[in-house]
């Protein structure tokens, strides 16, 4: 008897639409994340993610909408993440229903958000989001660097302080994302992700490079990830959330059937 | 049509809690409210909350809301969640030594401690996230209809430990075993989220709102 792993399909939205197609066979709308929220739900997922990827901040609203209308269908923990730049922005995803709000590139230009919003709304419901890097060449020591813009621009931090740090600032848990992995399909950054893991005593979601069910696996005994975000391979039909559940299950990892 | 008050004192998302409500009570009438008048005329009470229990208790104090809800818990059927449960006990250590409401007795305790008592390898994270199993050590009303050691959804640093083990209905073990529901009377708290465990926790909900105390 003890606490499950979480899977964690994430959605990227863009102006109220899923977009990086998601392929259901018998799904009505495969852009409406009301839907496939549902779908996912159903399988069995233990949260769902939202990131929103809507250049512009004037169609922000349409992702509280968004958020709005699944919060009152599907009764699990979701997480909003993408364009959070002040404590406001928190509330009012908070306030349509969201359970968590994850902050990526503010973090990094204004930690003190960090300190501010779990001061606010609570450590629980506040998530940093690290897109890192490694940046040491073979034969050096390994290390990681937090990137920002999409994987562009680095920013000089180490991404293992940068954790411990925003665990000391009040983050209730870290969503960690390999850039050298995210969309390889070769599974995640085992190494990266289990170095963070034994450096904070907050949960850590492992991202980036999910191909197939092993990874997930890995993901939780070798990179002892808290929980496991998949985007593609849940989305293009390859696998159910069941399916990998059942695997993990049948390869000792403790996850709620 | 029966009337379901939901607390709003500020502390946390009590959006969820409504909507869940309303999913499976769609012929009760549910309120988010801190207005005296109406959490005194409903019938059915729901004291939910997230965030420090510091805050929560000068929310309480601010709004008036302690003596009513003394008094309320004796009169409904009230049912408490998360930070919910934890302001009905006498004192937590959070927030540097914090009274509560007193209505259950005990202490409210950080898992450091009992991760220490208990040697357990640091790897273990705080807070306690995720969907855990809870023994159903009581019979009740309020688990009808779903199976014992069925997952619940939980986010939680600090834990209740009733005084009297009686008041105990439920349990769950993180680094070691911790009291995951209480209740007597007319009342029942749990330290999970019914609101946000699926099909598990509308169960639950449903059973409140058809529980016949």
């Amino acid at each position: 008897m003890s606490l499950a792993k979480r899977i964690i399909p994430c959605l990227d939205v863009d102006n109220g639409r899923v977009v990086k197609g998601v392929k259901f066979v018998e799904i009505r709308d495969a852009g409406d994340p009301v839907e496939i929220a549902r779908r996912y739900d159903q399988e069995g997922a233990d949260e769902i993610t939202f990131l929103d990827i809507t250049a512009s901040s004037d169609n922000r609203e349409t992702m509280v909408h968004v958020v709005e209308q699944v919060a009152s269908e599907v009764f699990i923990p979701l997480t909003v993440g993408g364009g959070i730049r002040q404590v406001e922005d928190i509330r009012r995803m908070l306030n349509a229903g969201a359970d968590k709000v994850g902050i990526n590139t503010a973090a990094v230009f204004n930690p003190d958000l960090v300190k501010q919003a779990s001061k606010k709304v609570g450590s629980q419901c506040i998530v940093v989001a690290i897109d890192a890097k490694c940046v040491s060449t073979e034969g050096q020591p390994k290390r990681w660097e937090i990137f920002t813009h999409g994987g562009r621009k680095t920013t000089g931090l180490d991404a293992i302080e940068w954790a411990e740090k925003m665990a000391a600032y009040g983050a209730g848990e870290i969503l960690l994302t390999s850039m050298d992995r995210d969309g390889t399909k070769i599974g995640f950054d085992l190494e990266l992700t289990s170095r963070v893991s034994d450096a904070i005593n907050i949960p850590v979601i492992a991202s980036g490079g999910v191909g197939n069910l092993d990874h997930l696996v890995d993901g939780v005994i070798k990179g002892k990830a808290d929980a496991v975000l998949a985007a593609s391979i849940f989305h293009f039909g390859e696998y159910t959330i069941g399916q990998a559940k059942q695997h993990m299950a049948d390869k000792g990892v403790e996850v709620r059937l | 049509m029966s009337t379901i008050a939901v607390i709003d004192y500020g502390m946390g998302n009590l959006r969820s809690v409504a909507k869940a409500l309303e999913f499976v009570a769609a012929s009760h009438k549910i309120i988010v409210t801190n207005d005296e008048k109406l959490i005194r005329s409903a019938d059915r009470i729901v004291f939910p909350g997230q965030g420090a229990i510091g805050s929560a208790m000068q929310e309480l104090e601010s709004r008036n809301l302690v003596s009513l809800l003394k008094d309320l818990v004796r009169q409904k059927p009230f049912l408490g969640i998360c930070l919910g449960l934890q302001a009905l006990i006498s004192h937590s250590e959070e927030d540097g030594g914090t009274q509560g409401l007193d209505i259950i007795k005990g202490d409210t305790l950080h898992f450091g401690p009992l991760f220490k008592k208990n040697r357990i390898p640091s790897h273990l994270k705080i807070p306690h996230m995720g969907w855990n199993q809870v023994k159903q050590t009581q019979a009740h009303a309020l688990w009808e209809n779903i199976p014992d050691l069925t997952r619940f959804y939980f986010v939680h640093s600090y834990y209740v430990s009733p005084q009297d083990a009686n008041v105990v209905t439920g349990s769950c073990d993180y680094g070691g075993e911790f009291c995951a529901a209480a209740g007597f009377d007319n009342l029942f708290a749990v330290q999970f989220h019914p609101e946000k465990s699926q099909q598990t926790g509308l169960q639950l909900l449903k059973n409140f709102v058809n529980w016949d105390v």
